[in-house]
């Protein structure tokens, strides 16, 4: 170095650039943890599982170690009609969300209400169980382990569910395929109110990873698309080829996450498709071919059980 | 190149690792700039190419991302920093043996972490896109044996102070590899949440403003001075510059997510460290351009100097841009339009694009010591990423006003995507000349090598770019 000044300049350098981080990281992290989360956040939570990104248990983005959705209307136990309600089935040996994993994720009130109203501390990942999201009579929104409190085991209430949403996988769909280069999930708090509904509060992320905002949009805000327009039909031709309902629309095909046969066991044969809707196109036939239903087990139905599930 | 990696270090040419870095840049940016002209296209025509599913856009843009910043970008400054730095301590680089080995893994990497991308495991974040495995080679195969290789050769420098640029270029390669252990944190700690928003913008900001502008402004500190010969117009205001990047550009990360729930001292605190950003900036633009006084013939005359001060005066609207797009009173306007997508180019593919392509021009003609074989070719160059780039550049400016007007007026989504194709248009047009001018540079090069005119000992190719 050989020069005084030299070392004093990297004195100064490692000063600024701790000072630099300790008020962009420490400070920020430490107000960011400290915000307790809502309601919205813990379904995420549940819908989600623990990361959507790469991960040990999904490391080609399958949609792999995610729970499912399930809308209720009977008891899984008794069988007695209940209130609709929605539960998060995690079968045996998927990975929880960090927030039931970890302290100082949930916010202080939310754990507390957690461990003693909702027994979440009985929950075991090896052995799964199913979850809701209850308030207290004060407004405290916390993650019941129905397994524990109710009895309802996950292949039970698998079984008495008149609706399944694998909208966690569908979120790993949404990941890989970068529909957030083109779609934010993020109404802006500025002038995005009525077109793309209320923007986010901050503690509806707690536990969800990735976050997954988009920072390009070229299309519309998506994270209330579910409320706007729920119709699974409409999503099945939008998938397959926005220009069937949107001839405007600059959004790719998503044919190819048909799989190899659709709902109804048929191939889905996607040159053959293309062909007819050339013709279509060119005015030599007056409908465009039929789109398949997308099978029960396709990567289509999941992304489009995520998006439906985006109220 | 394979000859090299098993010889004695004493019997590898001095300046072996840059040539082989400037190659491998060069090759890049043409992979790079194609896979964005495809995209631009998917985005002007969604049907275009239909079939080749395996070039889905979604998968696509992160790999253009990708390809253009560690393979261009990065690459051109891993040569640039391997002959620059021993040039400017009067010594060799530390160890050419290294720098060779380093080049190969560093495009072994690459290939690898493009080919993941490709297929779409991805870590879902902007900029950190790569999985953990990935940023850990980055880190340690790729940019800790480079930086290494740039400290050893300033602390053994024959000289007795530090230039300006190598200041920059240790400290910038301190940095990057800080911010790439830290901002990563989402995935070694698994961050969730708001936090893990926010340390996705935090990296991305930081790579951007302490790696590729920092570095690129370190290049024509060099670059300027040795071709016009005059000296640097100051070194105070350079030290200047390097100070307030260090404390104003490594805290306005926040400034990225304006709209997003995050703290509201946060947002505020950053969107004004973010103003304060122009203090290097104007402290950059003045210091370089004062420092052509009196040789602005060279401007128009050489070819170097010519992409270094382009580079120079886009940096002007870039900072301009930068400094106040990010205050609330702007801010709600553009965000998440196509104006940040032009102000990313202009940053990228302007600013620091020409002054990284000045460098490696001129590197690869001192270290071959070879003359240009075309200068004509060089022009063309110039100009083809030059308008290339202003097309680009006003059509994405255009189209993001129309999305920001569109936003107010609600104006249903996909009158907007109607109204913006025009643009996408000359987007796609633009960037294919990018692309075309690029292929014209790699082919300019290739015939440098094998046929350029040799400089003559103690002459620069400079001054002796128009005699025959
Ligand atoms: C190239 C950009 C692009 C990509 C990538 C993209 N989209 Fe779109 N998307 C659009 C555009 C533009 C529209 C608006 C026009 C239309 O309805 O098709 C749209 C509309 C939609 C809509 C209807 C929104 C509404 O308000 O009714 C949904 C749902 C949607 N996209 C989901 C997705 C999903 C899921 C993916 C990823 C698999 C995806 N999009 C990928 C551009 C894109
Ligand atoms: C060295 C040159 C270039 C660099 C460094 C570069 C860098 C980038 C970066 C950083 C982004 C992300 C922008 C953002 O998130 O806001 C991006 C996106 C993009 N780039 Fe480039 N780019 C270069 C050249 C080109 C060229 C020549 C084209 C051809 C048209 C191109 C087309 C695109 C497209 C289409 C996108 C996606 C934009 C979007 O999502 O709206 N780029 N590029």
């Amino acid at each position: 170095m050989a020069f005084r000044e030299y070392r004093i300049g990297c004195w100064m350098f490692g000063f600024a650039l701790s000072l630099s981080m300790f008020v962009t990281i420490i400070l920020p992290g430490l107000d960011i943890s400290s915000m307790s989360s809502t309601k919205i956040a813990l379904e995420k939570q549940l819908t989600y599982g623990w990361e959507t990104g790469f991960n040990y248990y999904d490391p080609f983005l399958q949609g792999k170690d995610k729970p499912v959705k399930v809308v209720l209307t009977k008891d899984p136990m008794t069988g007695k009609a209940i209130d609709k309600t929605d539960a998060f089935v995690f079968p045996a040996g998927t990975h929880f969300p960090s927030g039931l994993t970890h302290d100082g994720i949930l916010g202080d009130d939310v754990q507390k209400a957690s461990e003693e109203l909702g027994k979440i501390g009985q929950a075991d990942e090896a052995q799964g169980g199913v979850f809701l999201v209850r308030s207290t009579a004060d407004d405290v929104p916390y993650i019941e382990f129905a397994t524990a409190t109710k009895g309802w085991t996950a292949d039970a209430t698998l079984k008495a569910a008149d609706e399944k949403l694998l909208a966690g996988s569908g979120k790993t769909m949404f990941v890989r395929e970068g529909c957030w280069w083109c779609h934010t999930l993020l109404p802006e708090q500025t002038q995005d109110w009525q077109s793309f509904g209320r923007p986010p509060l901050v503690g509806d992320f707690n536990g969800e990873s990735p976050t997954t905002f988009g920072s390009d949009r070229k299309a519309p805000d998506l994270l209330h698309v579910g409320s706007r327009n729920s119709s699974r039909e409409w999503m099945v031709m939008h998938f397959f080829n926005p220009r069937l309902v949107q001839p405007h629309s600059i959004m790719p095909r998503y044919d190819y996450l048909w799989g190899d046969v659709d709902a109804d066991g048929n191939a889905v044969d996607l040159p053959g498709w293309d062909e007819k809707y050339l013709a279509y196109a060119r005015g030599e036939s007056i409908y465009p071919p039929a789109v398949p239903m997308p099978a029960a087990d396709s990567e289509a139905r999941k992304l489009i059980d995520f998006v439906i599930n985006l109220k | 190149m394979l000859k090299y990696l098993f010889s004695k270090e004493d019997d590898i040419p001095q300046g072996t690792a840059a040539i082989f870095f400037g190659i491998s840049s060069i090759a890049w940016f043409v992979i790079g700039t194609g896979l964005g002209s495809f995209n631009a296209a998917k985005l002007a025509f969604p049907d275009l190419f239909h079939g080749l599913y395996s070039l889905q856009f979604g998968h696509m843009r992160q790999v253009h991302v990708h390809a253009v910043i560690f393979g261009w970008i990065a690459m051109a400054f891993a040569a640039s920093m391997m002959y620059i730095t021993p040039a400017l301590g009067n010594t060799k680089l530390w160890s050419e043996k290294l720098g060779v080995w380093n080049c190969l893994l560093y495009n072994v990497g690459l290939c690898l972490a493009l080919a993941l991308l490709w297929s779409g495991v991805t870590s879902g974040r902007e900029y950190s896109d790569h999985i953990w495995p990935i940023d850990l080679y980055i880190a340690f195969v790729m940019v800790v044996p480079w930086s290494l290789n740039v400290w050893m050769t300033i602390v053994n420098r024959r000289t007795q102070g530090i230039y300006t640029t190598n200041w920059f270029f240790a400290g910038c390669m301190f940095m990057t590899i800080i911010v790439f252990l830290i901002g990563n944190t989402p995935e070694w700690l698994h961050l969730t949440g708001l936090n893990e928003a926010y340390m996705t913008w935090w990296f991305a900001h930081n790579i951007l403003g302490l790696l590729i502008t920092p570095v690129a402004a370190a290049i024509t500190y060099y670059i300027v001075p040795k071709i016009t010969g005059n000296p640097l117009y100051s070194h105070r205001v350079g030290h200047l510059h390097f100070w307030s990047i260090v404390v104003f550009y490594s805290t306005p990360a926040a400034h990225h997510l304006m709209s997003s729930p995050l703290p509201e001292w946060l947002k505020s605190f950053a969107s004004v460290e973010g103003v304060l950003i122009l203090v290097p900036a104007v402290a950059y633009v003045c210091n370089i351009l004062l420092t052509m006084q009196g040789r602005w013939a060279l401007f128009v005359e050489n070819i170097e100097i010519k992409f270094t001060i382009t580079g120079v005066l886009l940096a002007i609207p870039l900072n301009m841009q930068g400094g106040f797009q990010q205050t609330r009173a702007i801010n709600w306007y553009i965000h998440g339009t196509g104006w940040i997508v032009a102000h990313a180019h202009l940053a990228l593919l302007g600013f620091s694009t020409f002054a990284e392509a000045a460098s490696v021009y001129y590197g690869m003609q001192v270290l071959l010591r070879r003359k240009l074989w075309s200068a004509s070719l060089a022009n063309f160059h110039f100009w083809m990423l030059l308008i290339g780039f202003s097309l680009y550049w006003t059509s994405m400016t255009i189209s993001g006003l129309i999305q920001g007007a569109a936003k107010i007026y609600e104006v249903p989504y996909v009158d907007v995507v109607i109204a913006e194709h025009p643009y996408m248009i000359v987007r796609w047009l633009g960037g294919t000349m990018v692309f075309f001018g690029n292929i014209i540079w790699l082919y300019n090069m290739i015939m440098t090598a094998r046929a350029g005119d040799p400089v003559p000992v103690g002459r620069q190719p400079a001054e002796i770019a128009y005699t025959r």
